[in-house]
């Protein structure tokens, strides 16, 4: 099976700091789903963070979708993200937008066509149950709904990994079971690898999954 | 509300710097239409005891349009009182050779020295007289102004700059965290900063706008026509085709560079 993240002797830091994650070596196969679990302050974040280029690595080697992110060029990375959807735990929608046009934004930036990119937007407004929302601006929306846009804006491209911060952090039940359903969807149906970063796992997951937990900068497979 | 303040202040900034371009322009050409009345009014004489070869004379110096020779007649006709025609005959050849100098441009006080000097040269030539003096007085206020309308427009130049800078500033802050969100999802710089450029070339082009609109005015008011008239000169104030493009040129130009430097110095949210 093709592994879409290779992390070799990966340590991550801010700036000069003492290393968050240290020396960890893992790889996750296309089409998994996995969970990255640890405290709060234990690094789940900023390993999410370095696997879509916001943080480079301090040492070792990431790659991740054939992209080597230690030393990458902002045209490579901008490529690797235009295949990737992300899930934040501040949703990080365009507030002077409406939600349907956060929704177009991968697509806009992908170069789909209008009649494709509106079809998607309004077959995924029809999934996260926001199609009577479609023109409210994001500050218009409760936290879950605003999650749900975030979450259709990250499966709208078809992404071939999708990374989720978090993603029901705050939510009620009804949202984050309708986001655990996405995103399971994604996995099962389109083979859509999927990371999710949280605190814990939900009872009812539907599908397999890998579990990797983060504790003193160290990564351990627990299933 | 807080948009349109925005606007302004960018499209208050680009017309300042327009505005005192333009004024510059009109300046200068007055100063060029000035120089043209003087060039065409000024000429040197020449004193000669033997005749001068009208076209070698030419080569005094380039800035010589063309030579002529000053009947003494009108001269002589003054003198003439009781003077028989022998005696007039015989003044005729015994007065020196007059000559008129025309020139292409109205010559700085070093041009007319230096002219003075080549003419000087020929052996036969007694005297020059330049009467540069009459003109130099006005002629150096006039270059006098436009050095300070130059200095007052460089000024303005730079400082509405910097303010154009403060504001694109202020809009990237206010964009940055669109584009920060936009280059999570993979756009290209050029995508991520289209609203910064788009802001300023619309900024820019209403900035042009209200020039050609305040300058078609200036151009059509009584008022200014007449205080040119009154120096007898006739200036193009505001050509609608030439000067609208320049004008509009440097404002797309430097809106479009200002937004550029901001989008060079933009740092990506980690």
């Amino acid at each position: 099976m093709d592994k879409v993240i290779i992390a070799d002797n990966l340590s991550l830091s801010y700036s000069n700091d003492e290393a968050i994650i240290n020396q960890v070596s893992f790889s996750i196969n296309s089409g998994s789903f996995v969970f990255i679990t640890g405290a709060s302050g234990s690094g789940k974040s900023t390993l999410l963070k370095s696997l879509y280029g916001a943080l480079k690595p301090k040492n070792g080697s990431l790659i991740v979708g054939g992209v080597e992110l230690r030393k990458v060029s902002n045209s490579k990375l901008n490529f690797l993200r235009k295949h990737i959807g992300i899930v934040f735990q501040d949703y990080k929608l365009v507030k002077e937008w409406t939600i349907e046009k956060n929704i177009m934004l991968p697509l806009i930036i992908n170069g789909y066509e209008k009649s494709v990119t509106t079809k998607q937007v309004d077959s995924l407004l029809k999934h996260v149950r926001l199609k009577h929302q479609a023109g409210k601006y994001p500050l218009e929306l409760s936290g879950g709904e605003q999650q749900r846009v975030a979450m259709a804006r990250a499966l709208a491209h078809n992404p071939i990994l999708i990374l989720a911060d978090e993603p029901t952090g705050n939510l009620d039940d009804y949202s984050s079971q309708l986001i655990w359903n996405l995103l399971e969807g994604a996995n099962t149906q389109l083979k859509t690898t999927v990371i999710v970063v949280t605190h814990h796992i939900p009872d009812s997951m539907n599908v397999e999954f890998k579990h990797f937990h983060i504790e003193y900068g160290r990564i351990h497979a627990v299933n | 509300m807080q948009s349109i303040k925005n606007h302004l202040s960018l499209i208050i900034a680009l017309f300042s710097i327009i505005f005192s371009m333009q004024v510059f322009i009109v300046v200068d050409r007055s100063i060029n239409a000035y120089k043209q009345g003087l060039t065409d009014s000024y000429s040197v004489i020449v004193v000669s005891q033997k005749s001068i070869d009208t076209n070698t004379s030419m080569n005094f110096s380039p800035l010589v349009s063309s030579v002529s020779e000053i009947t003494p007649d009108s001269v002589i006709k003054r003198l003439n009182t009781n003077m028989n025609n022998k005696n007039i005959e015989l003044l005729k050849v015994s007065l020196p050779k007059f000559y008129k100098l025309q020139l292409n441009t109205y010559p700085s006080p070093d041009e007319i020295k230096e002219l003075t000097k080549s003419i000087l040269q020929n052996p036969s030539v007694t005297k020059v007289e330049d009467f540069a003096h009459n003109h130099d007085k006005i002629y150096k206020l006039l270059l006098l102004f436009k050095g300070m309308i130059g200095i007052f427009a460089i000024t303005i130049f730079i400082v509405t700059s910097l303010l154009i800078f403060k504001e694109l500033r202020i809009w990237q802050l206010k964009h940055s965290e669109r584009m920060s969100i936009m280059g999570l999802f993979g756009a290209p710089m050029w995508l991520r900063s289209a609203v910064l450029f788009r802001l300023s070339i619309v900024d820019a082009f209403i900035a042009s706008l209200i020039a050609f609109g305040v300058f078609t005015y200036i151009s059509m008011e009584p008022y200014v026509l007449q205080q040119f008239s009154n120096i007898g000169i006739s200036v193009v104030i505001f050509n609608k085709i030439d000067d609208f493009i320049l004008l509009f040129s440097v404002s797309i130009f430097l809106s479009v560079l200002l937004a550029m430097l901001i989008v060079l110095g933009h740092k990506e949210e980690a």
